[in-house]
C-alpha cells in the first residue's frame, strides 16, 4: 500500500463539500498550492489561533537572516534546505515577549552552532535568540511552527476556498 | 490534555451473567454483556430511557476519554452519549445535544468533578476490554471486543501518552522510536523513508542543532486517532498522530482546531455542535491545510493509516476568550 505525499510538482488538493454552512469557516488551503505561488521565503500564514500560527514557505536561494525570542520549528514537506544558526553575542529581539521572527539587517555577530540539512518530513529545531538561514539550491516547501510576527503575511482570500 | 492520577473508587456491582460488572455514575448506569454497552437514565420528562452501543464503538471513545484526560470541549461517543470536559468537572450526557432528544426532553446531563467521572471510567474501561483487544488499534490490528469477559489488557490501556515537553529527540525529552524500544515500522508504512537529517553542531551546540525524521517517528506510531506532542512553542502545540479507520470519538471543538494533513487522505463529516445537524464534508489530502470552527463537531474517515497534524493552541484562557467573544468562533475572516 503506497503513502501519498504530496510536492511542488505534483499535489491533489481536497476540497469542502458544504451542507449548510459557508466554506470559509474551514479556511480549506494547500501547503504546495501556497509555496508554488509565494515569494521566495514568504511568511504565508495557512493557520492561526489567536497569537500562534503555521506559516507556510516556499524556500528558494539563500534567505535572509532571521531571529525570534522563542523556540521556532520548521518542517520540510517538500526539498532539501540546509538551516545555519548562530549563537548570537547580543539577542537581536529585544523584548522577550515579542511575538515572531525578525529580519536581521546585518550579518549575524557570534559564534557559530553548526548547521543542519532537512529533507521531506525532517523537523528541524529553531532555538530562541538564534539566528538562522535558510539555504535551498532548489525549490522546498515548509511549514512553520511560530507566533504571529512583523513578517508574517496573511492573504486568507488568495490561498483559501471560498465557495 | 492529559489524564492525570486517580483516588477516588468508583461504584459498581458484581459481575453479571456474561462476567463483567455494571458501574453507576450519577443517574447514569452502564452495563455490558457480549455485544453490548447498554446505558440508563431518566430522562428530563422523568421518563426511563435507554441506549446501546456496539461494544467497541463504546470502548474505543472510552479510552481516548481517559488517555486524554477528557481532552478539549466535547467527546461524543455517538450522537447521543457523551462528556464534555470543563476542566475542573465533566459533564455526562446522552441526548442533550441531540436535536430530537432535548426537544422531547428525554435527555439527561450530569456535572460531576473530574475524579469521580474518571475513577467509573477507567475501572469500566480495564473490567470490560478483554485479553487481545486494543481499544488504541485499528481494527485490522487487534482481536475482538466481543464475547463472554476473558482475561485483561492493562498494559494497552495503562500506555501513556507521548508528550514531549520542548522537541523529540532532545536530551531530557521524549525518545525517538525505533525497532529497538519495540516500535516498528507500521504495515501501511513500510515506503517512508527512515533517514535522519545531517546535523553539523559545532561543539558545545550538539543540543541545540536539533531536527529530527517526524514522519518516520510517526511511521512508528503504535496506536491510532491518539495525538502525541512533538515541538511546542509556548501554547502551540504540534500533536501529529497517525489515523486509520473511524475517529472513535466525535470531537465536540471548545476552541478552534486546526488539522495538517501531511500524507494520505481523511474524509470529514462536519455537523453542528449542539444538534449534530450536518454542516459540511471536508476532504483533506496530502499538504491540505483547514480549521475546525469552534462550533462545529467533526469526526474523520482515514481509508489507509495517514499522518495528521492536529495543531492546538493549548492555552487554559482560550475557552474563555470564545465565550467572552474576544476570540472568534470561525479561524479567519475574509
Amino acid at each position: 500500500m503506497k503513502t501519498i505525499f504530496g510536492s511542488l510538482d505534483h499535489y491533489e488538493k481536497g476540497r469542502v463539500e458544504v451542507i449548510n454552512d459557508n466554506a470559509k469557516n474551514y479556511a480549506f488551503s494547500n501547503v504546495f498550492e501556497i509555496c508554488n505561488k509565494s515569494k521566495p521565503y514568504e511568511k504565508v500564514v495557512m493557520g492561526i489561533n489567536q497569537i500562534y500560527v503555521l506559516e507556510a514557505i516556499r524556500a528558494e536561494g539563500t534567505s535572509p537572516w532571521y531571529s525570534c525570542a522563542h523556540d521556532e520549528f520548521v518542517l520540510s514537506m517538500d526539498g532539501e534546505v540546509e538551516v545555519h544558526l548562530v549563537k548570537l553575542d547580543r539577542p537581536a529581539v529585544t523584548d522577550p515577549d515579542k511575538n515572531g521572527a525578525i529580519q536581521l539587517a546585518a550579518e549575524p555577530v557570534g559564534k557559530k552552532m553548526g548547521w543542519m540539512k532537512l529533507r521531506r518530513g525532517h523537523q528541524g529545531m529553531l532555538p530562541a535568540n538564534c539566528a538562522y538561514q535558510f539555504r535551498a539550491a532548489r525549490p522546498a516547501a515548509l511549514v512553520m511552527q511560530t507566533t504571529q510576527g512583523d513578517l508574517s503575511v496573511l492573504k486568507w482570500a488568495e490561498i483559501c476556498q471560498a465557495a | 490534555m492529559n489524564a492525570p492520577e486517580s483516588v477516588v473508587k468508583a461504584q459498581s456491582s458484581g459481575p453479571n451473567a456474561h462476567g463483567y460488572r455494571s458501574y453507576k455514575l450519577g443517574q447514569f448506569e452502564f452495563t455490558r454483556d457480549e455485544y453490548f454497552a447498554h446505558l440508563r437514565w431518566v430522562g428530563r420528562n422523568g421518563k426511563q430511557m435507554s441506549h446501546s452501543l456496539d461494544i467497541g464503538a463504546f470502548l474505543r471513545p472510552l479510552m481516548r476519554d481517559v488517555a486524554w484526560g477528557f481532552f478539549y470541549g466535547y467527546v461524543n461517543f455517538d450522537e447521543v452519549f457523551g462528556t464534555c470536559n470543563k476542566y475542573s468537572s465533566v459533564d455526562v450526557y446522552a441526548g442533550t445535544y441531540n436535536g430530537q432528544y432535548s426537544r422531547a426532553e428525554v435527555d439527561l446531563l450530569i456535572n460531576l468533578p473530574t475524579d469521580e467521572v474518571r475513577a467509573c471510567f477507567v475501572e469500566m474501561l480495564e473490567d470490560w476490554v478483554n485479553e487481545g483487544y486494543d481499544p488504541f488499534a485499528a481494527p485490522m490490528e487487534t482481536g475482538s471486543p466481543y464475547g463472554r469477559k476473558r482475561g485483561e489488557n492493562l498494559a494497552a490501556l495503562r500506555r501513556q501518552r507521548q508528550l514531549a515537553k520542548r522537541c523529540v529527540g532532545l536530551k531530557d525529552d521524549l525518545f525517538m522510536r525505533s525497532d529497538a524500544n519495540g516500535f516498528t515500522v507500521n504495515r501501511h508504512f513500510q515506503d517512508v523513508p527512515q533517514d535522519q537529517p545531517e546535523l553539523h553542531p559545532e561543539p558545545g551546540f550538539e543540543n541545540e542543532v536539533h531536527a529530527f525524521n517526524l514522519f518516520a517517528y510517526l511511521s512508528r506510531s503504535d496506536v491510532t486517532w491518539n495525538p502525541s506532542f512533538t515541538s511546542v512553542v509556548k501554547y502551540s502545540f504540534c500533536c501529529p498522530t497517525t489515523e486509520e479507520h473511524i475517529l472513535p470519538v466525535i470531537h465536540g471543538n471548545d476552541r478552534v482546531e486546526w488539522f495538517f494533513q501531511m500524507c494520505d487522505e481523511i474524509h470529514w463529516n462536519c455537523g453542528d455542535k449542539k444538534t449534530g445537524a450536518p454542516r459540511a464534508r471536508v476532504i483533506m489530502k496530502a499538504g491540505d491545510c483547514a480549521a475546525m470552527p469552534a462550533d462545529c463537531r467533526h469526526q474523520g474517515y482515514s481509508p489507509k493509516r495517514s499522518m495528521l497534524l492536529v495543531w492546538e493552541n493549548g492555552s487554559p484562557q482560550v475557552v474563555y476568550d470564545i465565550e467572552a467573544g474576544k476570540s472568534p468562533i470561525n479561524p479567519v475572516s475574509f
